[in-house]
């Protein structure tokens, strides 16, 4: 306890020194005028979290800085749970996050008076993969990859799924039980966030997982869109059907939402009190604006234009809190809906 | 040999000659059990020297030393990382050298031999074998938050940095690899011969003479194998440094022991989760570099064991 109040009470000072030299300056806090003032921008921005979002915040920060030498933000990667914590604990600014705020963290953060501002940046799509010489799987069902995944299961051969399908063995590969990317597969296929049979393939690497599938005609795995476009010629997606129809992952299915369940936004979180801050806010525009071609480039897939006008209207208005109510991820639900009813 | 008559001179030899013979098998099956040994080390490593040239030296080049990390693959380097371990493995040396030799020294050569000591002894041997994560919590509590003023250098009228500072990392690495310099110290010291010591003491010098003149030159080959060994440990430690909040994209070097940091290791294993083909080659690079920068460090370090060595038989 003693810590907390001894680190508080240091950034507090770090803060009234930052907004003083700001105040002193004269720049005005919304920082709109970013054309000619752009090498009086100085100060620093520390970023932390999650390693799926990391490749868009590096690539943002690298770019924030060619444009605003003086600024140094920097980015690290501890897991979406980890930057919470530090995010929670006031020793970063922005926290990077491939899931919701979670009930848990809400709670810290009431306690330790921490308001945040939630920020969607992109949507990370999850690929359900197996090897191109795999010639029967055509589709697959929610309900399917459920009895395939669930806990308990008692598919041990592709037959076992659909009769018609070969009786061998299947080899199942997926990421391992740290990763974001599993407690949102888990969550949206079987219910319950990490709940899901123990006998696969594990890796913490999405790589390995990339070769295990490439060589295993019976292998059946999932991962990060990101790293299927990479390895498009070694591997075969799966068309998956939720409800409405097989749909295959793709930019334009993963944006407009008719990829699902497996599609989820990724988030950034913004402590308000350093919101004001001009260099935060020069930063958080940029990377709602300029950033969404740098989400392409480094493999993820943006959202529509409107929800990025959505994003950056509640930065501005200083929105705090989730849209998500604390509940965590629930798959299936828009985005769109939830941030208009906020707006 | 047929049957027949055989004096007793021929039954000892008819006895012995195939357990000569075992013998000898035996002998070259050891060696040989040496021999698969050795190799089996050595092709593990050029195995991985081969891979890591054959994917990176084609990126190792002046650019991709004095780049920035990058989005873009072809523009990414390793500047930030290569500086921050320099700047690490500066400051462990500086923390471990002293501090590892004294506390041996003490231990050896001035401490009574009472349970106070032995209970001391056998946690510095036990502290050697704790997992390095445990040794990141421990840096993350004590010089992150609890002496964050210091490790930040705001109590030194520095400002806009914090307590993930290239100091604490390097606090906490020094903890890390204390206990086997301190243990490495010790084996030096127990090496230096009694006799040396009582020589020493016969002639009416204090004990810190006898150490200072007598026992210290003698031990400091060995003491630096031991400071060696543990800084090659430090220099590829990943977990502890992530634990206190090493940073993982830094476009800027540390100017200051108070500015945040990253370091080879974390860069390496940044590069080669990515999904980008383009990306496992700067990794490679990356190992590369990490390889020339331990084999440096042994480099300096053996010889300076060779010229405390020289110095001792002169």
């Amino acid at each position: 306890m003693k810590l907390t109040t001894t680190s508080g009470v240091v950034f507090g000072v770090l803060v009234a020194a930052v907004l003083g030299t700001a105040c002193q300056g004269g720049g005005s806090p919304s920082g709109s005028d970013s054309g000619g003032g752009s090498a009086n921008l100085s100060g620093s921005i520390a970023i932390d979290g999650s390693s799926t979002v990391f490749p868009i915040s590096e690539a943002v920060a690298e770019e924030f800085q060619a444009k605003y030498p003086n600024v140094r933000v920097t980015v690290g990667i501890s897991g979406t749970g980890g930057g919470f914590k530090k995010f929670l604990n006031r020793e970063i600014d922005i926290s990077d996050a491939s899931r919701p705020i979670k009930p848990s963290e809400v709670e810290l953060a009431q306690k330790n008076g921490v308001e945040y501002i939630e920020l969607p940046i992109a949507f990370d799509g999850l690929s359900v993969l197996v090897n191109p010489q795999n010639d029967w799987v055509d589709h697959l069902t929610v309900a399917e990859l459920k009895k395939i995944w669930e806990p308990g299961s008692t598919v041990k051969k592709w037959s076992d799924i659909r009769p018609n399908w070969p009786n061998v063995e299947i080899k199942l590969y997926g990421p391992g039980h740290d990763s974001g990317t599993f407690d949102y597969f888990t969550e949206a296929i079987n219910g319950k966030e990490g709940a899901a049979r123990q006998d696969f393939m594990a890796s913490e690497d999405d790589n390995v997982l990339v070769t295990g599938i490439a060589g295993d005609k019976y292998a059946l795995g999932f991962f990060g869109y990101a790293y299927y476009v990479e390895n498009k010629d070694k591997l075969k997606v799966v068309p998956i059907d939720g409800g409405d129809g097989p749909v295959t992952p793709s930019i334009e299915t993963i944006m407009d939402g008719s990829y699902k369940p497996l599609s989820r936004p990724i988030f950034i979180y913004v402590r308000a009190d350093v919101a004001s801050r001009p260099e935060i806010q020069e930063f958080v525009k940029f990377y709602l604006t300029e950033g969404k071609s740098l989400v392409q480039e480094v493999g993820y897939i943006p959202l529509t234009d409107e929800l990025y006008e959505l994003a950056l209207k509640r930065f501005q208005n200083g929105v705090t809190g989730s849209v998500f109510h604390g509940k965590g991820s629930q798959p299936g639900v828009r985005l769109q809906d939830l941030l208009k009813a906020e707006s | 040999m047929p049957n027949g008559e055989t004096t007793p001179n021929e039954t000892a030899q008819l006895l012995t000659a195939p357990r000569e013979w075992r013998r000898a098998v035996v002998e070259r099956l050891f060696l040989l059990a040496c021999l698969v040994a050795v190799v089996f080390g050595v092709l593990a490593l050029l195995a991985l020297l081969y891979g890591v040239l054959r994917d990176g030296l084609h990126r190792l080049d002046w650019e991709f030393l004095t780049s920035f990390p990058s989005r873009k693959a072809e523009r990414a380097g390793i500047y930030s990382a290569l500086i921050g371990t320099l700047w690490l493995m500066g400051l462990v040396t500086l923390f471990t050298v002293p501090i590892g030799i004294a506390s041996a020294i003490y231990l050896e050569e001035f401490a009574p031999r009472n349970r106070l000591t032995s209970f001391i002894q056998i946690n510095i041997t036990n502290l050697a074998g704790v997992p390095s994560i445990v040794y990141g919590l421990l840096g993350l509590a004590i010089f992150v938050r609890m002496l964050e003023p210091i490790t930040s250098g705001q109590a030194f009228g520095f400002a806009n940095t914090s307590g993930r500072s290239v100091l604490a990392g390097s606090l906490t690495m020094s903890l890390l690899i204390l206990p086997m310099v301190i243990t490495a110290c010790q084996e030096a010291l127990r090496a230096v011969p009694q006799s040396h010591r009582q020589g020493a003491l016969a002639l009416g010098s204090t004990t810190w003479e006898a150490v200072r003149h007598q026992v210290l030159p003698a031990a400091l080959p060995g003491m630096l194998t031991g400071v060696i060994l543990g800084l090659s440990r430090a220099i590829g430690e990943t977990a502890p440094l992530i634990t206190i909040g090493a940073l993982t994209y830094v476009a800027f070097i540390p100017k200051s022991p108070f500015d945040g940091f990253t370091v080879l290791p974390i860069q390496i294993f940044n590069w080669a989760s990515r999904p980008q083909e383009a990306f496992h080659a700067n990794a490679a690079a990356g190992i590369l570099v990490l390889l020339v920068v331990l084999a440096l460090f042994n480099s300096v370090a053996i010889v300076l064991r060779i010229w405390a060595r020289r110095r001792l038989e002169r």
